[in-house]
């Protein structure tokens, strides 16, 4: 009891956020509830990026009753690669990345085949708001399947690397990357079992990662090593989630990004409620770093000098 | 200023809860812990029935004063009626009459018994004989049976149970079967038997009585016989389960009639509710008190009809489930199905009782989430296969209560009361998490709901606490206090550290 005790004060005194604070001094605080509407449906968050001129995966076709089901094999005839995914997922459920085609069907990124009717009964659950936030009816986005840049290839099993970037007050305050791994079915998602890496908001070099709940050096697939990598487009990215405030006016918010070997970074989706083992990633906590925001009043500044605050003052020790 | 807010807010609806019930508790009296040696039963009979305009005379029999049992107090309700007592026959009843009344009608009894206080039992004079009721035919196989019985029997009350006995042992086609009919049940055994006393010359008669050791919403009489020999009456029962112990059983009327006779209306439902009574140290508070403090205790839940008052010590406990349960996710954060679900549960265990309540559980949603895994082949849309599990859940559990019932296991009866709406949701909630995070998710967070739901239920069914709600409801004050400021809680989760720990080394 002690024992317990004392870790708690010690990760307090680290900064580590837990969720009730993040919940009650942050995201209710920060968050106004109108705004989650742009976040929680991709769609909405999609266009308003691409109005302000943030590079998004191109939308290939959306799905908003279950009639339309039927012409998606026609709309997507000329594809040969796309990711399927509900406007209003959450955690990365539901989403169905095809790699190619088989004679009867379709092949994902985990190596299965989809039959075309198994891709139809799945678009349909999407409608019908399994995946969704609260079980509300649902729209299915398919849209361009990123190839992702080879900076990542080494660490990575299948799917696609993504980045998050957490940004307080239009401030970054922290970021990792999410490497899929063999257990996690490609999906860059920490509690599916893909491994989270932490990112020096300086340099933009990855730092120690995190599988599950303990920290690792090594890609638990492909056996290399994961800190030390240094990531390209790292200003631009900043830039990015620095603006990711002006565009939803939310306060605290994550933003997930991939890299794509054409087309640079593009913004997969804006998270009200990101999560918090950001910090087990970075070993660092994020309490300390939003009440600095706070203290040095960096929200009245300007996007650039805001992203040159955060690599200034949130340099990996 | 919303953190000053909180508190004030807190700190008043505290207050108010915490002084209200230390006045009731310091200057009223009222018990802090039920009186679990209270011998104090309150019964409430209810006839409800429908009146066409016509006059309107019910008649509901009362109980007797007996040596064990002693009417504290007793209450006639009805709107617009007059009431009446009238002796009739071996019994006194209530008459209520109206001249006209149109529509639906409800006639309340209460009464108040304390079987541990001896009242004088009213001093019975010997018996008239009264000539037994048997048509000619059945004469001669009645006559036959008491004299066989008579042969084996020594006084009145061995012939009693002697008659009683050779009754139950009836095979088709004996005298005995001849004269019970195609309707054997305890109550017609016990009629024959009192016939074939009255033949034998022996003092019988039929007495209706109420088992008074457990609490009932609908309770059942139970009949047996009282012989009389020669200087006392002496009670003989039909088979032994309808024998309690007998100082338990309150003799309510005597003779074959119904409780409630009805002349002018038709559709007539009587219901009687037998509670334990938590009141007694109340009523001795309130009969020193003031007039306007008897008021106070008028518009409290002691004034509404039994039946309310037993369904507002279950609806008053579920708030603190609520609580216990905001306690459980929010500070030591465990996951569950559902936001109140385990509350549901936990109310449905309640009924059936811890162990029962939790290997139902498990079998329905083993069952139920076995079938869910297979209609997933079906690839149905979502609506109609959540009606589907529904049904399939109320399938199953008919099925389970009809197992459970042929294997002795009345327990089983309760387990309709299940949530099933809940159920559903949580075997597709269930489904979606094993599909999507693998089983081992999806049994943790089923373990973690079931845990929720047992410590739930072990708090909120305990005597202490649902006697405290019930008496001192303003508690629930001091609970939605609580809750308000474990609203504001930001600390961490207990599981948090856990999940963080690494972060501290």
């Amino acid at each position: 009891m002690s024992g317990f005790l004392a870790t708690a004060r010690t990760l307090h005194a680290r900064g580590v956020l837990g969720i009730n604070r993040r919940n009650a001094d942050y995201t209710l605080v920060y968050n106004p509830r109108n705004r989650y509407p742009l976040v929680d449906d991709k769609a909405l968050t999609k266009t308003l990026a691409a109005k302000h001129g943030v590079a998004v995966p191109e939308l290939y076709a959306m799905v908003e009753i279950d009639r339309q089901i039927r012409d998606l094999p026609r709309q997507l005839a000329a594809r040969e690669e796309f990711v399927v995914k509900p406007a209003r997922g959450s955690q990365g459920d539901g989403i169905l990345v095809v790699t190619g085609r088989a004679p009867d069907g379709y092949r994902t990124i985990d190596g299965h085949v989809v039959s075309e009717e198994a891709f139809a009964f799945h678009v349909s659950n999407i409608l019908s708001g399994i995946f969704s936030l609260g079980g509300a009816t649902d729209k299915a986005l398919i849209e361009y399947r990123v190839r992702f840049a080879p900076v990542f290839d080494a660490v990575t099993y299948r799917g696609v690397p993504d980045l998050r970037i957490i940004v307080f007050l239009g401030v970054p305050v922290m970021a990792m990357v999410r490497l899929p791994t063999r257990r996690s079915g490609g999906r860059a998602n920490l509690h599916q079992g893909a491994i989270g890496a932490g990112i020096d908001l300086a340099r933009g070099e990855t730092l120690t990662a995190v599988l599950g709940n303990s920290v690792v050096e090594t890609h638990p697939d492909t056996g290399a090593r994961v800190p030390g990598i240094a990531i390209p487009h790292w200003q631009r990215m900043l830039e990015i989630a620095a603006r990711s405030y002006e565009l939803t006016g939310l306060g605290y918010q994550g933003i997930d990004i991939v890299l794509d070997r054409d087309l640079g970074p593009l913004v997969l989706e804006l998270n009200a409620r990101p999560g918090l083992a950001i910090q087990i990633a970075n070993r660092a906590g994020l309490r300390h770093r939003l009440e600095a925001v706070l203290r040095d009043g960096v929200k009245a500044k300007d996007p650039d000098a805001r992203v040159a605050y955060a690599r200034e003052k949130f340099a990996a020790a | 200023m919303s953190r000053l807010h909180l508190l004030v807010l807190t700190g008043l609806l505290a207050a108010l809860g915490l002084s209200l019930a230390a006045y009731k508790l310091l200057v009223l009296g009222f018990p802090l812990k039920p009186e679990s040696q209270t011998e104090v039963w309150r019964i409430e009979v209810h006839a409800s029935f429908e009146a066409s305009g016509a006059p309107v005379k019910a008649a509901i029999k009362l109980p007797v004063q007996t040596g064990y049992a002693t009417i504290v107090e007793q209450g006639f309700s009805a709107r617009g009626y007059g009431v009446t007592t009238e002796r009739a026959e071996a019994n006194r009843r209530a008459v209520y009459a109206k001249r006209e009344a149109q529509g639906r009608q409800d006639l309340y009894y209460r009464v108040l018994i304390d079987i541990g206080r001896a009242g004088g039992a009213p001093e019975e004079g010997a018996p008239t004989a009264r000539a037994p009721a048997f048509r000619a035919d059945a004469l001669p196989a009645a006559q036959a049976l008491v004299d066989a019985a008579q042969a084996e029997s020594a006084d009145a009350r061995t012939l009693a149970a002697t008659l009683v006995k050779r009754l139950l042992a009836a095979q088709p086609g004996d005298s005995a079967a001849y004269l019970l009919g195609r309707d054997p049940s305890p109550g017609r055994i016990v009629a024959v038997a009192v016939d074939l006393l009255r033949l034998a010359n022996t003092p019988a008669r039929i007495v209706n009585g109420l088992p008074l050791h457990l609490e009932r919403r609908d309770a059942r009489f139970t009949r047996w016989l009282e012989v009389y020999d020669g200087r006392r009456w002496f009670a003989v029962f039909p088979t032994e389960t309808s024998r309690p112990k007998q100082r338990l059983l309150l003799p309510w009327w005597r003779g074959p009639g119904p409780l409630v006779e009805l002349e002018g209306g038709s559709a007539l439902a009587t219901v009687v509710t037998v509670t334990r009574s938590y009141e007694l140290g109340v009523r001795a508070a309130v009969a020193q008190q003031r007039a306007q403090e008897k008021k106070l205790i008028e518009f409290s839940l002691f004034g509404l009809p039994l039946q309310s008052q037993a369904l507002f010590r279950t609806l008053l406990v579920i708030p603190l489930g609520v609580f216990l349960l905001v306690v459980l996710r929010n500070v030591v954060g465990f996951k569950t199905f559902g936001t109140f679900m385990p509350v549901l549960i936990a109310l449905a265990f309640r009924q059936t009782g811890l162990a029962a309540g939790i290997v139902f559980f498990i079998i329905v949603l083993a069952l139920g989430l076995a079938v869910r895994l297979y209609v997933e082949r079906l690839k149905l849309l979502l609506v109609p296969r959540l009606g589907a599990v529904l049904i399939v859940v109320v399938g199953l559990i008919a099925g389970l209560t009809i197992v459970t019932h042929r294997m002795g296991l009345d327990v089983g009866l309760s387990v309709g009361l299940f949530p099933m709406v809940i159920l559903t949701m949580t075997i597709e909630r269930m489904t979606v998490t094993w599909e999507e995070r693998g089983a081992a998710e999806a049994l943790q967070q089923a373990a973690g709901s079931l845990l929720v739901a047992a410590v739930c239920f072990l708090i909120i069914s305990h005597a202490t606490v649902e006697h405290l709600f019930f008496v001192f409801p303003e508690l629930l004050l001091v609970l939605l206090a609580a809750t308000l400021l474990l609203g504001r809680y930001t600390g961490y989760r207990v599981l948090e550290v856990l999940r963080f720990r690494v972060l501290a080394k």
